[in-house]
């Protein structure tokens, strides 16, 4: 089990250093960043020296090194565009993107697997139809549609909702800002939360569904009801957890995405995340922002690699001893 | 007074088109401690009247007709409630393969526990001192322990003890096995088969045995009920219908079941098949494409020889050569295979007889050893040229008809794929010609050409694979369990046709089975295999006559059959 585990973080590691040279490679060639800082009217001279201030004529080798070192300490350098330190220029935003995605994610798990579920063992009742077409319209309307609609109906025809930003927040630590606490808050969040977590929610609800009559098919299942199991105990003891290990490894996946790409629900409900910041940066050619945001972004996919890892070998006894002898 | 009493049971599947009538007015009856027999072929019924006594019928499937008494009491029109009360506490079931009967991701101590204070009033630790003692019971060593352990961590034959036991956690008066020893090796059979036998008598079960097995009815049943496609052709005392059967069914099942103790030369077949006799185009091999320019050269001493095949595989891998493990499939396999003979390989799973085919295909690399095809070295072919040329005198049919096909291809594009891959005909309209004799010489008809393997029996789509494997016009054949996986009746056409084919084009085969009889009327010669090594060759007759090493004796002892009835009979008879 320890050299399983510590076997994942050394490949974890591998995968920190490549994308921590690409987003080093950013600087290198999208642009001179020196151009970038300053006007047209500084002199060669002037320019020279901000080079040589930066580190920039030292050998790539160095210059890399220094990057990750300053990378490892939270230190991605300054911003172009605001001249501020990248770190805390993300600091100040990631709360509010981690919490959109965590409140999406939950939403899509808590409605996608009991969803899953019935329409599963229920595959001809008209719930199920309805629960699979209404599905089809999430994984079918693009985000940003999805979004715009719901603001239509919910914050300018109904007026129940706010239709952006993330209303009243309470600090809770020096870099933390959260709207759960609030009514306000937690009213704002609502709509984005549903408007990125519907696909996933769709997602896993069809697969869950697919899974749930595959393990339905299978020997022990007609085993456990031949036991006399009641259903409750064959559906939800024997069956759900033979489908997990295929649900975890995408709601996993997902869930990455769900923080690293949720541009596109920030931007439509203006709400101060990540991802409007990663936006600009983009606009702005702000490279360390670009690069900063690479490198959190993977780091985020590798560390829910590695939980879901364990969890395979948590839920699995068969890989537990394959592992273990390994 | 029987324990189990099925009058009349007519079982129908409803479909759109029509009704299927899966089984039909069939009447059983078992007493308390009793074995019966269900036996019969693939479609004939018996796993549906099993499924109909517990209650588990697959959707769409409904008891048309007929009643069922469980002890006195009518069961087959009880609520679904009260049905699933009854399985487990008052009918056990036992399927057919126990790698999958268990849920993989629950220990055996949760799925016996769960069981059991289903079904009886105790306590948590009431019940698991239960469970401790039925795996005892069943013949587990060290129950305390092994307990704990998930279904993974059991072999194949101790998987299906606790399937067993868990089948009798809460003492039923009637236990279900569908196909109980399918699955197993024969050595394992014998003992699932022996603790049955005990448990029934100890506990005083009535137990229905569902196979399609005529050995495992000889061994293990007092009474036996033959059914043929939905209806109960003959039921009665075993001995009396194993040993002079009425109905004709009956007469050629028995006759098709391969003969371990004579050789024949053709296989018997079951010819109690409605409209199987089509009479098929024979082609002439002489003037056919088939037959023509079979251009290899005659060679001096063994078509296929094989030396010291070493085969590993890495169990745990490790950075330092030293500390890898492996296990070793192959351990220093020799033996020649002359031309013109077939060439037998023996052995329980494990033993590594499919890998010694998958090494002479080249699917593997040895990690030792030579093999010599017509005087070439097969392990160090390099060349593309050689490799394919190697391909076309060589090929291979597969254990499973089902998976070995690809299923979106059409017949006629199966069969002509090896065709045009190794350009062996000019024309398309050539290859069509080629394609049609095939199906035609392989008795399966121009009409398969169009159609999709779904839409064959298993058998015919051994037929397909056999099509396939000559389309190459191939002279060495492997064929690995090419009739495991189908019924006696259609094992013995296809082990006919590929006796016919043999004569006919003079192939050499490397034949694998774990099937002794199968094994006796198919080849010359015969290779005993164990944990990678081969243990004995010899002649076919002297190997079955006087075997040399005490593992082809145990084999032998093993092997399950009609002759141990009336064996057994005379003795009880004379006692």
């Amino acid at each position: 089990m320890f050299g399983f585990i510590s076997r994942r973080i050394a490949m974890a590691l591998v995968v920190m250093f490549v994308v921590a040279l690409i987003s080093f490679l950013l600087f290198r060639f999208v642009g001179d960043p020196v151009n970038q800082m300053v006007g047209v009217e500084t002199t060669p001279e002037q320019r020279e020296a901000l080079r040589q201030r930066l580190g920039l004529n030292d050998p790539v080798l160095t210059q890399f090194f220094r990057y990750i070192w300053g990378a490892v300490q939270f230190d991605f350098g300054n911003s172009y565009q605001f001249k501020q330190p990248v770190a805390d220029l993300i600091g100040r935003r990631l709360p509010a993107t981690l919490e959109l995605s965590f409140a999406s994610a939950i939403f899509a798990l808590l409605l996608g697997i009991p969803m899953g579920v019935y329409t599963g063992l229920n595959r001809d009742s008209w719930l199920s139809k309805v629960f699979l077409s209404v599905s089809l319209v999430g994984i079918s309307l693009p985000t940003f549609f999805i979004g715009i609609l719901f603001i239509f109906l919910f914050s300018v025809t109904l007026q129940w909702l706010p239709s952006f930003g993330r209303g009243e927040v309470v600090q809770i630590a020096p870099f933390w800002d959260t709207g759960f606490l609030t009514a306000s808050g937690l009213k704002a969040i609502i709509l984005p939360a549903i408007t990125l977590g519907l696909y996933q929610m769709t997602l896993i609800m069809r697969l869950i569904r697919a899974e749930m009559l595959e393990v339905m098919r299978t020997d022990h299942i007609k085993f456990a009801r031949a036991r006399g199991l009641p259903n409750r105990s064959v559906y939800y003891v024997h069956a759900l957890k033979n489908t997990m290990v295929p649900v975890i490894t995408i709601t996993g996946l997902q869930l990455g995405s769900i923080i690293a790409f949720a541009i596109i629900t920030e931007t439509v409900f203006q709400w101060p995340g990540m991802g409007i910041l990663f936006l600009q940066a983009v606009q702005n050619v702000d490279i360390p922002i670009m690069a900063a945001y690479l490198l959190l972004t993977a780091f985020i996919f590798v560390v829910i690699n590695l939980i879901v890892d364990l969890l395979y070998v948590v839920i699995d006894p068969r890989l537990r001893t394959e592992r273990g002898r390994a | 007074m029987s324990i189990l009493d099925i009058r009349g049971l007519t079982v129908q599947f409803p479909s759109r088109k029509d009704v299927f009538t899966a089984s039909r007015n069939v009447n059983l009856s078992v007493d308390a401690g009793k074995i019966l027999g269900v036996v019969g072929e693939s479609g004939a019924g018996k796993s549906t009247v099993g499924n109909a006594t517990i209650g588990l019928l697959e959707h769409p499937g409904r008891i048309a007709e007929g009643e069922i008494h469980l002890d006195g009491q009518r069961i087959d029109n009880l609520d679904p409630e009260s049905m699933r009360k009854l399985r487990g506490k008052r009918i056990g079931m036992i399927f057919q393969d126990p790698l999958t009967s268990l849920d993989p991701l629950q220990t055996i101590e949760f799925q016996l526990i769960e069981t059991i204070r289903l079904h009886l009033p105790l306590s948590k630790e009431e019940a698991r001192a239960r469970a401790v003692d039925l795996l005892n019971q069943v013949g587990i060593p060290n129950p305390e322990e092994r307990i704990s352990q998930y279904p993974h961590q059991f072999s194949g034959g101790m998987r299906q003890r606790v399937v067993i036991a868990l089948a009798l956690c809460a003492d039923p008066e009637v236990v279900i096995a569908d196909e109980p020893t399918t699955a197993l090796d024969v050595s394992i059979q014998a003992q699932i088969l022996k603790l049955m036998k005990r448990l029934c008598e100890e506990k005083n079960v009535a137990m229905v045995v569902i196979t399609h097995d005529m050995g495992v009815i000889a061994d293990l049943t007092d009474h036996v009920a033959v059914m043929y496609r939905g209806d109960l052709v003959e039921y009665g005392e075993s001995r009396q219908v194993l040993g002079a059967p009425k109905h004709p069914y009956t007469q050629s099942l028995i006759a098709a079941v391969p003969r371990p103790d004579v050789k024949v030369h053709r296989f018997p077949q079951v010819d109690y098949i409605e409209g199987s006799a089509k009479p098929f185009k024979q082609i002439d091999i002489s003037t056919h494409w088939l037959g023509k320019a079979r251009d290899y050269k005659p060679v001096d001493g063994p078509l296929l020889s094989v030396k010291d095949i070493t085969m590993k595989f890495l169990t745990k891998d490790s950075w330092f050569p030293k500390n890898r493990e492996y296990f070793t499939a192959l351990d220093k396999v020799g033996f020649d295979i002359y031309a013109g003979e077939t060439f037998g390989l023996v052995g329980e799973s494990g033993s590594g007889k499919s890998t010694v085919a998958r090494v002479i295909t080249g699917l593997y690399h040895p990690a030792g050893g030579t093999a010599h095809f017509a005087g070439q070295e097969l392990t160090s072919l390099k060349d593309k040229k050689q490799v394919l040329a190697m391909r076309r005198q060589m090929q291979m049919i597969f254990q499973d008809p089902f998976s070995s096909l690809n299923s979106r291809m059409r017949v006629r594009d199966i069969v002509a794929e090896p065709i045009k891959f190794h350009k062996l005909a000019s024309t398309n309209s050539e290859v069509n010609q080629i394609v049609d004799d095939l199906l035609e010489h392989v008795g399966l008809g121009v009409a398969a050409a169009a159609k999709f393997p779904h839409e064959f029996s298993g058998g015919q789509r051994q037929r397909i694979s056999i099509a396939r494997a000559l389309a190459t016009r191939p002279r060495f054949l492997v064929c690995d369990e090419p009739t495991s996986a189908l019924d006696v009746s259609i094992q013995a056409q296809i082990l006919n046709l590929l006796k016919d084919l043999q004569d006919e084009l003079g192939l050499t085969m490397l034949f694998i089975s774990h099937d002794l009889a199968v094994i006796r009327q198919m080849c010359n010669r015969i290779g005993v295999m164990r944990h990678g090594q081969l243990l004995e060759v010899s002649e076919t007759e002297e190997l079955f006559d006087t075997p040399k090493h005490a593992y082809t004796k145990e084999l032998l002892s093993l092997m399950p059959s009609m002759e141990g009835l009336s064996r057994s009979n005379l003795e009880e008879e004379l006692a």
